[in-house]
C-alpha cells in the first residue's frame, strides 16, 4: 500500500484527564497523596459507606476558573454535578460524581506551534470537573496472590477532562497540542500534570477521510495513552489500521480501542454498540455549582502571565528569537531563571544561549528538572559577567559549567582556584606568540602571503600554549601584527 | 400496670417535669424502656438494642440532672431511631441481609445532636428494607405489629418508631420519611410524626433511599413534644450539601394555643370520596370542626397536579434508589456471596441474595427510567412534574398559611393483605408523597379511631415554616385529648 497520507486526511479529538493540585480529594477531606501505602489515604466518603455524602471541595472550583480563563473559555454561572453509573470494583458508590450535560467551562481554545509548521488554533468543547476512580490490582507479583487487589487512595482525586474540538491533523498536532495543555495547567498552577504519575492522562478520539472531504470519517477512540510517544504511536498505528480496513473493502466502526506499544499496533477493546449505558442523571446531594462573576474577575486578576503571553514578551523585550523565547518558556521555572540571570548581569541573549544550550543540555544529561540541580539565576549571571570582562574565556566558561550546574558555588572562586583567569597582559601573551611562531615559519609564511585560515591555526596553538587562558581577541590582534607588522 | 408502664405513659414532656422534680431518674426510665422493649416481643419494633452502653449513659445523664444541669429538654430521655440512621459501634442493616453485619464506624449527624442533647439511644427500630415500603412488612426481622391490633401493619417506612411510641415503649422515636414514612406510620399507630422542611435535618449519617425526597424527623405523643425535638435535630450540618443555612426559629414559645385567624388551605383533590375509608374522612373533617371552633378559617384551595404525584414521586425515588443502592456491591463491607466463580457472579449473587424482592423491583424500575432513551420520557417528565407540583403548593400557599388533609387514605390494613399488590401498597402514600417532591414540612397528628384504629390528618407548611403547622397541632391537641389515647386504654373521650 502506498502511504495512506497521499489518500487521507487525519482527523483527531483529544480527551484530557488531569489531576488538579489540592490537597484533599473533590467531594472528601481525605489528603491527595502520591505513594502512599494503599488505601491509607481514604475516608468513609471515599469507601462509599452507607449514610456518607460527599461535600464540594471549593479550592477546584477556583482552579476550573483559571484554566477557562488561560484557554478563552466561557466559565459557565450554572453547571451540574451528575452521576455515571456503572459496577467496578475500584468505583466505591458504583457511580462517578461527574459533569455531563452542564460543564463548569466551555467553548475555548489553544495556539499549538508544530515544527516547520504555522501556528494553529485548537478549540477546546468543553473542561469538567470529576472524580477520579481508585485503582484495581491484578498484577500477582503487586497483589500478592491471584486475586485481585483495590487502592482506593485515588478514588475522588479531582480532576478536570479537558476535550479538544476534531481540530487536530495529525499525530505531531496532537502531542504539539498536550504539550501546550500541559505547559498552560502548570504555568497557572492548576495540575502539575505529570504523566508518569497518572497525573496527565488522554484518549484519542481518531478518523480519516479522504482529502477535501467536507464529513468526518466514523471515529474510534484510543484509551489510556500514558506518554506522548504513545500517543503519536497510537494515533499512527490507528489511522494506518482504518486506511487498511477501508482498503480492503471493509469499514470503520465505532469503538473503544487498545493500544500496544510493544506491537505498535491498536486493536477493539469493545464496540460502541455493547457499551455501556452510564444513566446520567443529576446528583440530588449535591446543589448546582453556581459560580459568580465577582468570583471569576478575582481569580483573573492572581492569573499569572501566560505561556504564550510570556513568550511575545520575550521576543519584544529580551530581543529573543522565537525559537529561543519558545524554549525558555516552556516551563515557568525556566522563563523565571531566565529573567531572573538576564536582569543580574545585563547581557539577555548571551544567558539565552547559555540556557538553550548549556543548561539544557546538562540537564538532558542529568535526566534532571532545573530545581533539581544547584546553580541559580545568580550564578549563571556572574559567570556571563566574568566573560563579558574578558576575564574568563568562554571555552573556560564552559569548562567550569558542568561543576557549577551541579555544585553551585562562587564562578569567580572557582576560576581562581583553577587558575582560569584569562591572560590579557601584553607581555605574557607575546611570549605564547612568539613561541608559536617560532615553531611554525611554514604557516606564518603562508598567513603574510594573505591567507587567513591559517591565521586561526597560530591562533590555537597559542591558545593551547596558555591552556586556553589567553583572551582570543588580543591573541588574534598580537598575531596580526607581529606576522604582518 | 406496674412502674415501668406508668412512667412512660404520658408524654416526654411529663417526663421531662418527672425528672426536673426528681420524682425519677434517667436510669429508670432507660430501665424502664428496655424493660418494656423486652416484655413485648410480639411487636417485633425494635431490631437492636444497646442495653448497657445505654444504662451507662443515663447514669452520666443522672448526675447532670441531680446537679441541676440538663443539657437539653430530652436529656436523660430514653429514644429509639430508625435503623437506617448510623451510629458509631452499631449496626445499621436498613433490615437489609446485604448489611446484616455492617458496623458504623461513625455517627450520623441527628446522632451527634441527640448524643449532644444528652439523649439516651436505646435501641434501633424496624423499618421496611431501605425504607422502600409502607407497611414495616419487608424487613429480614419480619414485621413490626400494630400495638392497637398485631394482626394489623404499623405502617412505614418508620413502622418500628411509630410502634415504639404508640406502645409506651420510648416517648420519642425518629424515622425518615422519603414519600410518608413518618407521617402514615404516625398516622395508623395514633402518634404525631413530623416531616421538617428538606434540608432542616442533616442527612449525614441516614442511609439513602432517594436522596432528595429523604428527611429525618420524629414521632413522639405530642405536638410539644415533636418542637422539642425538632429543635435538638434541627441545623446546618456542612457535611450535608442539601442542609440548608437558614436557623430554625423559636418553636415552642408559640406554642400558646392561639391559631386565630390563620387560614387553612383544604385542597378538593385530597377529599375525593373514592378510594377513601369513610370512617377517616369522617375523623379528619370532625378535626377541621374543632379547629373551626378554635378560630381556624379554613379555604377551599386547589392542587391540579395531584393526580400525578404518585407516579412522578416512584419514578424519581427508584430513580435515585438504583444509583444510591449500587454501593451495596459486596466488595467492600457487607454480605458477599461465596466463592464467587468471577466478578460479575459476585456482583450478582450478593446483589440478589442480600436485597429483597420489593428492593429488586425499586431498582430495576429505577434503572429503568434512567436508562438511554427513557429518560426523557420518565425521569425527565416526572422532573417536569415536580416542578408543577411545587407551583401547586406555591400557588396555595399565596393564598393559605397551611394545607390540612388525610394523611392516609385508610387505618392499618391487615398484615399480608397488600404484600403482593405493590401498586395498592404505593397508593397509601396518595396524600403524603406530594410534600417530599415540593421539599416542604408535613405532619400527622392523631384526631380518633375509625372502627377501634387510630386516624391521623396531616398538616403541611410553607417551606421552613414548620412553626404554623406545630401551632394548629398544638392548637389540635389542646382542645382533644385523642393522642392521649393509647392501645392500653382507647376509649378515653375527647373534651372537645
Amino acid at each position: 500500500m502506498t502511504d495512506w497520507r497521499d489518500e487521507y486526511e487525519l482527523v483527531i479529538g483529544l480527551e484530557v484527564h488531569t489531576h488538579l493540585k489540592t490537597a484533599t480529594k473533590l467531594f472528601s477531606p481525605a489528603p491527595v497523596t502520591y505513594g502512599a501505602l494503599p488505601n491509607h489515604s481514604v475516608s468513609p466518603i471515599d469507601l462509599a459507606l452507607p449514610g456518607v455524602l460527599p461535600v464540594l471541595n471549593e479550592r477546584v472550583v477556583d482552579l476550573a476558573i483559571r484554566l477557562g480563563l488561560a484557554i478563552h473559555a466561557t466559565v459557565n454561572p450554572h453547571s451540574v454535578f451528575a452521576r455515571k453509573n456503572y459496577f467496578y470494583p475500584d468505583l466505591p458508590k458504583g457511580y462517578q460524581i461527574s459533569q455531563f450535560e452542564e460543564p463548569v467551562v466551555s467553548g475555548g481554545w489553544i495556539d499549538i506551534e508544530v515544527e516547520g509548521g504555522e501556528a494553529r488554533r485548537i478549540g477546546v468543547t468543553r473542561a469538567h470537573l470529576e472524580e477520579d476512580a481508585g485503582k484495581s490490582i491484578h498484577d500477582v507479583a503487586v497483589a500478592g496472590s491471584d486475586d485481585s487487589c483495590i487502592d482506593l487512595n485515588r478514588a475522588g482525586v479531582p480532576l478536570l477532562e479537558i476535550v479538544s474540538e476534531p481540530d487536530l491533523r495529525s499525530a505531531q498536532e496532537a502531542t504539539a497540542y498536550l504539550r501546550a495543555l500541559r505547559s498552560i495547567l502548570r504555568y497557572i498552577g492548576v495540575s502539575d500534570a505529570d504523566m508518569e504519575k497518572g497525573q496527565f492522562r488522554c484518549d484519542a478520539n481518531v478518523s480519516i477521510r479522504k482529502h477535501g472531504a467536507s464529513e468526518f470519517g466514523t471515529r474510534t477512540e484510543i484509551k489510556n495513552l500514558n506518554s506522548f510517544t504513545h500517543v503519536e504511536d497510537a494515533i499512527e498505528a490507528e489511522a494506518l489500521r482504518q486506511a487498511e480496513l477501508i482498503a480492503d473493502g471493509g469499514e470503520v466502526v465505532q469503538a473503544t480501542m487498545g493500544y500496544d506499544p510493544a506491537r505498535r499496533r491498536t486493536s477493539v477493546q469493545r464496540l460502541k454498540e455493547n457499551s455501556d449505558d452510564y444513566r446520567y442523571f443529576p446528583d440530588p446531594d449535591l446543589i448546582p455549582l453556581r459560580i459568580e462573576p465577582a468570583r471569576i474577575e478575582s481569580v483573573r486578576a492572581q492569573l499569572p502571565e501566560l505561556p504564550e503571553e510570556k513568550r511575545a514578551r520575550f521576543q519584544n523585550e529580551y530581543a529573543l528569537s522565537a525559537y529561543d523565547a519558545g524554549v525558555l518558556t516552556a516551563t515557568r521555572s525556566l522563563a523565571d531563571f531566565f529573567e531572573e540571570a538576564a536582569k543580574a548581569c545585563g547581557v539577555p541573549k548571551a544567558v539565552a544561549n547559555w540556557m538553550t544550550r548549556d543548561l539544557l543540555r546538562e540537564l538532558k544529561e542529568r535526566e534532571a528538572e532545573l530545581e533539581d540541580v544547584a546553580i541559580t539565576p545568580a550564578i549563571l549571571a556572574s559567570l556571563i559577567g566574568l566573560v563579558e570582562e574578558g576575564r574568563l574565556t568562554a571555552r573556560n566558561a564552559a569548562q567550569l559549567f558542568p561543576d557549577l550546574v551541579a555544585d553551585g558555588g562562587n564562578p569567580e572562586a572557582l576560576m581562581n582556584e583553577r587558575g582560569l583567569e584569562a591572560v590579557s597582559d601584553a607581555g605574557a601573551i607575546d611570549v605564547f606568540v612568539e613561541e608559536v611562531i617560532a615553531a611554525h615559519p611554514d604557516v606564518v609564511e603562508q598567513v603574510r602571503d594573505g591567507d587567513d585560515k591559517p591565521l586561526n591555526f597560530l591562533m590555537g596553538q597559542v591558545m593551547k600554549a596558555s591552556q586556553g587562558k589567553a583572551e582570543p581577541g588580543q591573541v588574534r590582534k598580537a598575531l596580526a601584527s607581529r606576522i604582518r607588522g | 400496670m406496674g412502674s415501668a408502664d406508668t412512667l412512660l405513659a404520658g408524654s416526654l414532656s411529663d417526663q421531662r417535669e418527672g425528672l426536673d422534680r426528681g420524682d425519677t431518674s434517667p436510669s429508670e426510665l432507660v430501665q424502664a424502656s428496655l424493660e418494656r422493649i423486652g416484655a413485648r416481643p410480639s411487636l417485633n419494633a425494635i431490631v437492636s438494642r444497646r442495653d448497657e452502653r445505654a444504662l451507662a449513659e443515663a447514669d452520666v445523664a443522672a448526675a447532670r440532672i441531680a446537679e441541676g444541669k440538663p443539657l437539653s429538654p430530652i436529656d436523660g430521655i430514653p429514644v429509639v431511631i430508625k435503623d437506617n440512621i448510623v451510629q458509631a459501634g452499631e449496626s445499621a442493616t436498613c433490615a437489609s441481609r446485604i448489611l446484616e453485619e455492617y458496623v458504623s464506624p461513625f455517627d450520623a449527624g441527628v446522632v451527634e445532636r441527640l448524643r449532644a442533647a444528652g439523649a439516651v439511644i436505646v435501641g434501633r427500630a424496624n423499618m421496611d428494607e431501605y425504607a422502600m415500603g409502607s407497611s414495616t412488612e419487608n424487613s429480614i426481622y419480619g414485621p413490626t405489629h400494630s400495638p392497637w391490633d398485631e394482626t394489623r401493619t404499623c405502617g412505614g417506612s418508620s413502622g418500628g418508631s411509630a410502634a415504639s411510641v404508640a406502645a409506651g415503649l420510648v416517648p420519642l422515636a425518629f424515622g425518615s420519611d422519603t414519600g410518608g414514612s413518618i407521617r402514615q406510620p404516625a398516622s395508623f399507630c395514633g402518634v404525631v410524626g413530623l416531616k421538617p422542611t428538606y434540608g432542616r435535618v442533616s442527612r449525614w449519617g441516614l442511609v439513602a433511599y432517594a436522596s432528595s425526597l429523604d428527611q429525618i424527623g420524629p414521632l413522639c405523643r405530642s405536638v410539644p413534644d415533636a418542637a422539642i425535638a425538632l429543635e435538638v435535630i434541627a441545623g446546618h450540618d456542612p457535611r450535608d450539601s442539601t442542609s440548608i443555612p437558614q436557623a430554625l426559629p423559636p418553636l415552642r414559645e408559640r406554642l400558646d394555643g392561639d391559631v386565630e385567624g390563620l387560614v387553612v388551605g383544604l385542597p378538593s383533590e385530597y377529599f375525593v370520596e373514592e378510594g377513601v375509608d369513610p370512617g377517616v374522612l369522617a375523623r379528619v373533617k370532625e378535626a377541621i370542626g374543632t379547629l373551626e371552633e378554635a378560630g381556624v378559617r379554613f379555604e377551599p384551595v386547589s392542587l391540579p397536579h395531584t393526580r400525578h404525584t404518585i407516579a412522578a414521586y416512584y419514578v424519581i425515588a427508584t430513580a435515585e434508589a438504583s444509583s444510591n443502592l449500587a454501593r451495596f456491591d459486596g466488595v467492600r463491607y457487607g454480605r458477599r456471596a461465596d466463592l464467587p466463580a468471577d466478578l460479575e457472579d459476585l456482583y450478582r449473587r450478593s446483589r440478589s441474595e442480600g436485597f429483597s424482592a420489593e428492593v429488586k423491583r425499586r431498582i430495576l424500575l429505577g434503572t429503568y427510567v434512567l436508562s438511554a432513551g427513557y429518560y426523557d420520557a420518565y425521569y425527565g417528565k416526572a422532573q417536569r412534574v415536580r416542578t408543577l407540583i411545587r407551583r401547586d403548593f406555591e400557588e396555595a400557599f399565596s393564598r393559605c398559611d397551611a394545607i390540612l388533609t388525610p394523611t392516609a387514605p385508610e387505618t392499618a390494613f391487615v398484615l399480608g393483605s397488600k404484600t403482593d399488590d405493590p401498586l395498592s401498597m404505593y397508593l397509601s402514600d396518595v396524600y403524603t408523597v406530594s410534600a417530599n417532591l415540593a421539599g416542604l414540612p408535613g405532619m400527622s397528628v392523631p384526631c380518633g379511631l375509625s372502627k377501634g384504629m387510630p386516624v391521623g390528618f396531616q398538616l403541611l407548611g410553607k417551606p421552613l415554616d414548620e412553626a404554623t403547622i406545630l401551632r394548629l397541632g398544638d392548637a389540635f391537641q389542646r382542645r382533644t385529648d385523642f393522642h392521649l389515647l393509647s392501645p392500653e386504654s382507647p376509649s378515653s373521650e375527647a373534651k372537645a
